[in-house]
């Protein structure tokens, strides 16, 4: 039998040798897994528009050709800072009339516009996002796509599947004048709004569902305003 | 295959020396390949089984990444095993496998960022996977690093045959294709072949893996009676 001494420095020296090669081994990898983020979200980006690759530089090349950034606040203004330099983890909680509010606009070849607004929510284990897709009406849902952190497999990852995210296509976040999102709710959930207001959640994956219902409600509203400011003028405004 | 108890009494008669690939160190590896499978006949790891065998190619990462693991594993502390502190040597192999299996995390988010998007948890997962520990407590606390290394690579490589055998039947009739590549002609679909819904389906692999074990047991003698 080992003496005490001999076994807590046992553990000590053995912590601090794997920690040392944790340490190198994240330090060493951490711009290509970087650089592998920053593709991801390009390609998120162009998918919340219908728009599918997996070739590298073809979404590099679409992006950066198609995809015009901009961050913008409820005042109807735009800001000067950059998407990427908004941190959506912090905006998400403060008021939103003051929270600044990065926007993506895609031209297609018709130069019909297409306003991708980036999410951030609460999932049941950790963070949910995604990007929502809405047409030059600034009411319709032309495409979303939602991921996560760590969602149950099967249970509440299913949002990052495509037969949950299709269902969004066409939604209406608007009811005349008033804003009010499309909704996650179980199928024979009672509610005025009409089916063009609302999406099937996920059986088994409540808490995600209720949680990418609050996020998509929670990240829209704020941007309603925003168009609200600029409709009729969005042509100088946009520009 | 009894397990070793923990060796810490030096064998009285000298052994002669085995050669690197002598027929016992290759009965060492070939062992989990079939006879002793970490699968089908030790019923362990199930849970990634079904979780990663959707696709050939997720389910491949995921068997390099438990060969890795296990066989590094085995081999460290088949190293370390005359000094580890009996008191806290399951702490001290969790140390090791966590270690590996973040390594395994982290290089494949560097150098396979979609594949690591489809293990998603199953990687991290891994560090729980009954197969390593098994092995750790049953074989290697008591056995030479290049013994314990092939034991690793060979359990990892029984684990990874059943893994990358059930995806095949998985992704084939569940979407028509291998590797992603597609298998099964466009004229089958026009003339009415329909893929297999229930292929991409967690249960399948339960299927899968309990109709191998039956033909694997109606096949090989020694197994008849093991439970």
């Amino acid at each position: 039998m080992h003496s005490n001494q001999y076994t807590l420095i046992y553990a000590a020296v053995l912590s601090i040798v794997t920690a040392i090669v944790l340490a190198v081994a994240a330090e060493g990898l951490k711009p290509l897994q970087d650089e592998n983020i920053a593709l991801d979200t390009r390609s998120n980006i162009l998918k919340a528009v219908r728009l599918d690759y997996t070739d590298r530089t073809k979404i590099n090349e679409i992006y950066e050709t198609k995809i015009q950034e901009m961050v913008v606040n409820t005042a109807g203004e735009i800001e000067e800072e950059k998407p990427v330099q908004v941190d959506l983890k912090n905006q998400i909680n403060i008021d939103p009339a003051e929270r600044k509010l990065p926007l993506y606009i895609y031209t297609d070849d018709d130069d019909k516009k297409y306003y991708i607004i980036p999410l951030r929510g609460t999932g049941l284990w950790g963070p949910i996002w995604g990007y929502v897709s809405l047409e030059g009406d600034y009411n319709t849902v032309y495409g979303a796509i939602f991921d996560h952190k760590g969602e149950t497999p099967g249970l509440g990852a299913e949002i990052a599947e495509y037969p949950f995210q299709k269902q969004f296509q066409g939604k209406k976040i608007m009811e005349g004048d008033k804003f009010v999102s499309v909704n996650v709710w179980k199928t024979t959930y009672k509610s005025p709004l009409g089916q063009e207001h609302r999406v099937d959640g996920i059986s088994g994956g409540t808490i995600t569902s209720d949680g990418t219902d609050d996020m998509i409600e929670n990240c829209l509203a704020p941007y309603v305003t925003y168009f609200d400011k600029t409709k009729g003028k969005s042509q100088v405004a946009l520009k | 295959m009894a397990s070793q108890a923990h060796a810490e009494a030096p064998p009285i008669v000298k052994q002669k020396k085995d050669g690197l690939f002598s027929k016992k160190n290759i009965q060492i590896l070939r062992d989990p390949l079939d006879d002793n499978n970490p699968v089908t006949v030790q019923v362990l790891g199930i849970c990634s089984a079904l979780a990663v065998t959707v696709q050939v190619k997720p389910a491949l990462i995921m068997s390099l990444g438990v060969i890795f693991v296990t066989s590094f594993s085995n081999l460290i502390i088949s190293l370390l095993r005359k000094s580890i502190p009996t008191r806290i040597r399951i702490i001290v192999q969790l140390i090791v496998v966590a270690m590996l299996v973040t390594i395994v995390d982290q290089t494949l988010k560097a150098f396979l960022f979609d594949v690591s998007k489809k293990l998603a948890v199953f990687v991290g997962l891994i560090i729980t996977n009954c197969i390593i520990m098994g092995r750790l407590e049953a074989f290697a606390l008591g056995q030479k690093p290049w013994p314990s290394f092939l034991d690793g690579i060979g359990n990892g490589l029984g684990y990874g045959l059943i893994l990358i055998m059930v995806a095949v039947f998985r992704e084939f009739f569940g979407s028509g294709s291998l590797m992603g590549y597609q298998i099964v002609p466009q004229w089958a679909y026009d003339h009415g072949y329909v893929n297999n819904g229930l292929m991409v389906l967690p249960p399948a692999a339960l299927f899968i893996i309990g109709l191998y074990i039956w033909w694997q047991r109606s096949r090989n003698e020694k197994l008849v009676n093991v439970s």
